[in-house]
Formats: structure tokens, C-alpha cells, sequence
């Protein structure tokens, strides 16, 4: 009993230590590198629940920011292959489960 | 019917009323009168008016009884025409006779007038709907406007008639417009004129364009609950390791990080030294492709007919160096890098006492002979410089203004790294000569100069500064004791050139201007260990032999060359060349091989294996009135340079039979080195010494 209160103590720490948004690979400019992880965090608290939600209000923010034909994808399990146009990839973890890939190709 | 009466006045002689028809003509006659009076009688007038009325019987009226008047006739209207004839009488042919008409025509026209209106039906009605028809659907929108702009009340009845019905046909939508708005008002075809014109259109061309799509990469990744863990766990533990590294490292200095930084940021290739680097490599390579036929002269080419003469040899003239800013100055000095063997420097600046300019120091790499590689400007002209042995990048140079200098190439600078200045000692007169010395017991380097004012000065270079000492002072007439102080100082000599012996660190030798050659040490600062009067004219080189320990040569504007054997106060072989030398330089792969420019321009080499009195090649090397000033071996290629006072340097590739090798005895192995070239100099000057010595 003791040990799952604790797995489950240890759970939810890591949970919570893991959450920061973490940049897995992007070739962005700093600048916009900065603003677009920030725009991915507060699109995936918004719509914590709802992936679609939060994908369509973070393409949505980029296609009026920086030009149109970005691709938006969120969740906790899908491996890809993409095209994009270079210096327009970012692909970050956050929140412990979910995995974010945000690239723009017209 | 009524006639209008006029009121005749009764006459009172009458005095009775008589009834009016009664009357008899004369009270017409006289009513008539009246009449006439009537006009200027205006007050009479009135009267007439209240007197009643008498009736006036027209003359042909009938005279009637009063019963016969009173009676009724009744009297019948019909539609017969009174005028129409009753009995109209035609000829009839088929009878032969007339005939009475029993219907005459009862019909009077009174009046005729033509009117517009068509039946809708009709062929003339369909053929304008339809024209109509056509304009209404163009134009609804203008008749609205038209009729809310003009009213025209004289639009025909028919073509309101027209409009009415085909509107309420043809547009029914438009119906509550038409209820709303006043009627459509149709052109009027009687005086409407349709007015159209079309403006120039200008002709439409086609532009197209394409434009670069932007790169594109592919990117590949899988996204699973471990990956994530695993990245976050590594972040976190990097985090981890950097919090202690800080705390770590917040003891060290600061200032080895902030370094350590700068320095990571220099390796980083900048985008602009990126550029430039492959901009050189462009440039030579472009360099190479344009003078290609001389880079392949200079790797391969052997002058065949140096077989068919025997003892003489020729250059090969190849790259021609030259720099714009340059074109004034003469070439005074020049000095091949001993570890990059295809740089050399060239030291520009003027030998002309009253023509004093700014001065040069250039590299030039054999790779691009289109543009030095490093370019100093001087204030000063200079004229020596050398190169450090060991550190090719430090040239020492000496200026005509007596001062002297250091240059770094590895610095980004244009300045000199060190420079002498009147107080730290600098020269008087022009430096005519330095060079390298080893570093001293401190490790600092240090190198000597001599020049016009009799100094010989050794200067070190101490962290920022050039300390100076005074090595020797030469002085005219030697080192003697007997002359009294005052005229020592007034006599100095003026060195004019010096070499170091190779082996011997103390040795060295020193030619002045009046022609004297002095050996000096360094140990010695007054005296002399020996003194040659070489020439008559100012020495202008003296060189030891890179093999041999005791040769020397010099040559001198008084027209000649001579070989010393250091031991030997006279010369061992003496050349007369025609023409003032300005310098004579020893082959490095050949102890008897040397070679000297003069100022005519041409460049002589001598053999003294092959021929001792005359040179096995003198040539023609720079264009009319071109003085050469100074010329150089490669130490590693069979090539010469040689620097001309137009600011020119040209590059010359030795024959074959101007870098002989002894020749091979069947049989024999010949001993390779320095040995040999010792060797064969003992021999040249055995022969000479044997009629001496007899």
C-alpha cells in the first residue's frame, strides 16, 4: 500500500516535473521559435481536454502570424515524416504526455 | 332665332304702344338714326335700357294672324342627312337604262383627322413590341433614371400603351418598382438618338514570373509516452549537472570563462571571413587558370637547348609581380620566407636622396601574382628587411629615416608592432641592413642594423619595446688609437651592408660606403678583427657563403664583384660586369654558383665550376632604363627574383645548366650535402692559392 501511494506520489511529481514545454528539435529563429512554443503552451492548457481545439487555434494563430499553410499536430502517440520548408519546424513535448509538431509548408 | 334688338326709343308723338312688327319703316329708319346718335349720346343709352323692348320685324317675315301663330307644328329629327340628295339616278349597263339608288348614302363627314393608334395585335404593333421589347430589357435601369430626372409629357399614348403591357409581361418582378417608382419612361423614338463611343483600350499584355519556392527539409520523429519521459528525464538531468557546474565554477575567474567564450565565438566561422577565405581561393584559382602556361614553365619546364650549350644557361622569365600603388617606388629590398617557400617580401621605398616618399613593405605568395597578400604602408621608405628565421611571421625593417621596425604578419594591424623613435635610439641616417639574430639568454628575439651614421645596433625586442645597444661604431681609417677623439667622431663611416657568418654567431662583416669591407665581432665594439679595402665605391653587398666557412663576396657600383677568402686580405676572384652592381646574392644548392644584377638591367650568373672569368649567363631581364636593384634565390625552387626600381618585382626560372650538379663518376658514389659544395670551393681556391703561395 505504501509503495503505490508512493509510485503514485512519484507519479504525479513527475507529472508535474516534467510539464515545462520541452523543444525536441527546431530549426526556427529564436525570435519566433520563443513566441510559437509560447503560443503551444497556452493553446494546449486552453484546450486541455481537446487536442483538435487546441490544434486548430494554434494553426490558426500561425497562419496570421507568419504566412499561410501551417500543419498543426497534437498528441500522445503518432510517429511521422513530414516536408517543411526550412527554418518553419518546431517539435516539443509538454505537460508529460503530449507531443507537439508544428511545421509550415504551403 | 335671336336677333338682337336694339331698343328703340318710342316716339312720344306716337304716344301709343304700338306692337313692334307693326311698326312701320320709318321708326326703323329712325331707330336707326338713333343708332347713329347712339355713339355720341352716351347718356341717351340708358334710358334705352329701361324702355322696354320692342320687337323688329324683319321685312320678308310673313305677316301671320295671331291664331295662326300660336300653332303647334311638331317637327321630327332623323338621322337623314337634309343635304343628301334623295333621288340618286345611276346608269345601269346591264339594263341600259338609269336606275334610281334606293340607299343613298346618308353620311355627312364633317371633319377627318388621322389618328396613331395601332391595334396591339397588329403585324406593325408586334414588330415595335418587340423592338421595344429588346430596349426595355437593356436599359431598365436607364429609364427609371430618366424618368426621375425629366418628365416628358409628350410621349405617345401607344408607346405608354406598349410599355405598360410589356412591362407588366416581360418584368414581373419589377412590378412593385414600377408601383413604387412613376412609369417606366421609355425612349422616345421620335427624338431620342442613342449616342455611343468606346475609349481606347490599351492592348493587354501577358507578364508571368517564377519564383524560387522556398527550401524544403523532411523531418521524421515518433511520438510516445517513453520518448517523452526519457527527453524530459535527460533535460532535467542536464539541468542538474549545469547547477553544479555553476556552483562549481563561480570560484574559478570569470574572466578564463568570458575568454574561453570569445574565443569559441571567434572559431565559429563568421558568414563575412567565410566569404573571404573562399574569395582567395577563388582569386587563385582564376590566377592560376590565367597564367597557367607560367605555373606550368615554372614546375616543368626545362630549356632543351641547354644541351647544345655547353657551359651557358638562360632564364626563363615567369610571373611578373607588381602592385598599382607601388608603381613609383624601387624595389629596395627583398626576402623569400624560409618556412612558406612561396612568400616573399618586398621592401619598397627610393634610393633617390631628394625624392623621398612614403614607402611599402608587400608579401607576395608565387600563387598569386596579381595581388600581395599583405600590404603595410609606411610613412618612411624602407630599405632592408628580413625575415626571423624560425618565426616567419615577424620582418624586422629599416626605414630611410634611420628608424626601424617590426611587423607581425599574424596581426590584423597595418602598424608595426614595434617601432624605434629618436628617443629609443633610432638611427640617423638611413638603415641600410638588418637581420635576425638568434633569441638572446631571455628568449627575446633580437636582430641587428647598421646604417649610414657608422652604428651598428642590436636591437631586442622587450615585451612592448625595442631596446637598442650599440654593437659597434665604425669608424673611417679603422680602429686606430692615434687619431684624436674629435676627428674619430668627425670620420664615421657609413655601413652600407652586413652579413652574419653562418656557423660563427660572431662573426660578422660589415661594407661601407667608402668601399672598405670590416670584419667585425661582437664581442668587440671598437676594433676591428680585420679590414679589407675591397672597393673604390660603395659597397653595396657582401655576402658570406652558405657552404663554405671562409668566402665571402661583394660587390660594389664600381662595376665589379670579388670572392674573399676572409683569411686573405686580397680578393680571390674579382669580376668586372661593365656596369654598377647592386647586388649579388649565393646560390643556396651550389657553393659556386652566385649571381648579381646590375643597373642596366640584366642579371649575370656565374659557375665557377664551369667558367671562372666570365658568367655562363647574363641576360636581359627588365625593359629600357630599368635599373635592377636587388635580386634573391627561392632557398627550395630553381627560381630568381629580381626587384627592379620601377617597383617590379619579376620571377626567373634558372636553366638546367645554371644548377649543375658535379657529374656523376661511373662507379662512384658522390657524397651529397654541404661537403660537397666546401669541396669544390677548396679546389677553386687551391688553384688560386697555389700561384700565391709559389
Amino acid at each position: 500500500m505504501a509503495e503505490t501511494a508512493e509510485s503514485k506520489k512519484e507519479e504525479a511529481d513527475y507529472k508535474r516535473v516534467h510539464s515545462f514545454p520541452l523543444i525536441r528539435h527546431t530549426d526556427m529563429p529564436e525570435e519566433m521559435r520563443v513566441e510559437t512554443m509560447e503560443l503551444c503552451v497556452t493553446a494546449c492548457e486552453k484546450f486541455a481536454t481537446n487536442n483538435e481545439s487546441a490544434a486548430k487555434m494554434i494553426k490558426e494563430s500561425m497562419d496570421k502570424k507568419f504566412g499561410s499553410s501551417w500543419h498543426v499536430v497534437i498528441g500522445e502517440g503518432f510517429g511521422f515524416e513530414i516536408t517543411h520548408e526550412v527554418k518553419n519546424l518546431l517539435y516539443m513535448f509538454f505537460g508529460g504526455s503530449l507531443a507537439v509538431c508544428v511545421w509550415k509548408c504551403s | 332665332m335671336p336677333v338682337p334688338q336694339r331698343m328703340g326709343p318710342v316716339k312720344p308723338k306716337q304716344g301709343s304702344n304700338v306692337p313692334s312688327h307693326l311698326t312701320k319703316i320709318p321708326t326703323v329708319k329712325l331707330t336707326k338714326k338713333k343708332d347713329e346718335d347712339d355713339g355720341t349720346e352716351m347718356a341717351d343709352g340708358t334710358d334705352e335700357w329701361t324702355q322696354g323692348k320692342t320687337l323688329i320685324k324683319p321685312p320678308d317675315q310673313l305677316d301671320l294672324s295671331e291664331a295662326e301663330l300660336k300653332e303647334e307644328f311638331t317637327r321630327i329629327l332623323t338621322a337623314n342627312n337634309p343635304h343628301a340628295p334623295h333621288n340618286i339616278v345611276r346608269y345601269s349597263f346591264k339594263e341600259r337604262s338609269y336606275k334610281p339608288i334606293s340607299n343613298v348614302d346618308q353620311l355627312a363627314v364633317h371633319l377627318v383627322l388621322d389618328g396613331n393608334l395601332l391595334h396591339q395585335d397588329s403585324d406593325e404593333a408586334c414588330r415595335q413590341r418587340a423592338r421595344q421589347g429588346l430596349e426595355k430589357g437593356n436599359m431598365p435601369v436607364e429609364s427609371t433614371v430618366a424618368e426621375m430626372d425629366n418628365e416628358r409629357p409628350d410621349t405617345p399614348v401607344f408607346g405608354e400603351g406598349v410599355a405598360e403591357e410589356f412591362g407588366a409581361e416581360e418584368r414581373p418582378d419589377s412590378a412593385e418598382s414600377k408601383s413604387t417608382r412613376r412609369e417606366q419612361k421609355l425612349t422616345n423614338q421620335f427624338n431620342f438618338s442613342e449616342r455611343a463611343s468606346q475609349t481606347l483600350n490599351n492592348p493587354l499584355r501577358q507578364r508571368e514570373c517564377q519564383t524560387e519556392p522556398p527550401p524544403r527539409a523532411n523531418f521524421s520523429a515518433t511520438a510516445n509516452q517513453w520518448e517523452i519521459y526519457d527527453a524530459y528525464v535527460e533535460e532535467l538531468q542536464k539541468q542538474e549537472r549545469n547547477k553544479e557546474k555553476h556552483k562549481a565554477q563561480s570560484m574559478k575567474k570569470e574572466e578564463e570563462k568570458s575568454r574561453k567564450k570569445t574565443a569559441v565565438v571567434e572559431t565559429q566561422s563568421d558568414d563575412i571571413t567565410n566569404v573571404g577565405r573562399a574569395a582567395k581561393i577563388m582569386e587563385r584559382m582564376v590566377n592560376q587558370n590565367a597564367f597557367d602556361d607560367i605555373a606550368q614553365d615554372f614546375k616543368y619546364f626545362e630549356d632543351a637547348s641547354d644541351e647544345f650549350r655547353e657551359q651557358e644557361g638562360t632564364l626563363l622569365p615567369l610571373w611578373r609581380f607588381q602592385y598599382d600603388k607601388a608603381k613609383r617606388l624601387t624595389v629596395t629590398a627583398l626576402c623569400w620566407n624560409p618556412k612558406y617557400k612561396d612568400l616573399f617580401a618586398v621592401g619598397l621605398g627610393s634610393y633617390d636622396f631628394s625624392k623621398q616618399g612614403h614607402g611599402m613593405l608587400i608579401f607576395y605568395s608565387l600563387k598569386n601574382s596579381t595581388f600581395p597578400e599583405y600590404i603595410y604602408p609606411t610613412l618612411s621608405g624602407i630599405l632592408c628587411l628580413d625575415i626571423h628565421s624560425s618565426l616567419s611571421y615577424l620582418v624586422a625593417v629599416g626605414f630611410y629615416d634611420g628608424s626601424v621596425a617590426v611587423y607581425n604578419l599574424k596581426e590584423e594591424d597595418d602598424e608595426a608592432t614595434y617601432r624605434s623613435t629618436a628617443k629609443s635610439g633610432k638611427h640617423t641616417d638611413p638603415v641600410w641592413q638588418v637581420k635576425w639574430q638568434k633569441d638572446d639568454m631571455d628568449n627575446n628575439h633580437c636582430f641587428f642594423s647598421v646604417s649610414s651614421d657608422g652604428r651598428v645596433a642590436s636591437w631586442t625586442l622587450v615585451k612592448n619595446e625595442l631596446l637598442f645597444t650599440d654593437i659597434t661604431k665604425l669608424s673611417v681609417g679603422g680602429a686606430t688609437v692615434e687619431r684624436s677623439e674629435e676627428a674619430r667622431h668627425l670620420t664615421m663611416a657609413c655601413g652600407t651592408s652586413f652579413d652574419f657568418h653562418k656557423k660563427i654567431d660572431y662573426l660578422f662583416l660589415v661594407g661601407t660606403e667608402e668601399g672598405k669591407i670590416h670584419k667585425c665581432s661582437k664581442a668587440y665594439s671598437s676594433q676591428f678583427l680585420e679590414t679589407y679595402d675591397a672597393h673604390n665605391m660603395a659597397v653595396e653587398a657582401v655576402r658570406w657563403n652558405p657552404f663554405h666557412p671562409k668566402v665571402f663576396i661583394s660587390c660594389s657600383s664600381d662595376w665589379t664583384v670579388k670572392i674573399w677568402d676572409h683569411t686573405v686580405r686580397s680578393p680571390m676572384f674579382t669580376f668586372d660586369l661593365n656596369c654598377a652592381v647592386g647586388d649579388v646574392v649565393w646560390s643556396p644548392y651550389s657553393s659556386a654558383v652566385f649571381a648579381a644584377v646590375t643597373i642596366d638591367g640584366k642579371v649575370h650568373v656565374f659557375d665557377l665550376t664551369v667558367n671562372k672569368y666570365e658568367p655562363i649567363c647574363h641576360q636581359l631581364v627588365a625593359a629600357k632604363k630599368t635599373k635592377l636593384t636587388h635580386i634573391e634565390f627561392n632557398p627550395v625552387h630553381p627560381i630568381i627574383i629580381v626587384g627592379d626600381d620601377h617597383g617590379f618585382v619579376t620571377s626567373l626560372k634558372l636553366s638546367p645548366n645554371l644548377r649543375k650538379k658535379p657529374k656523376e663518376k661511373k662507379g662512384q658514389e658522390l657524397p651529397k650535402g654541404p661537403e660537397v659544395e666546401v669541396a669544390k670551393m677548396e679546389k677553386l681556391l687551391n688553384l688560386l692559392r697555389e700561384p700565391d703561395n709559389s
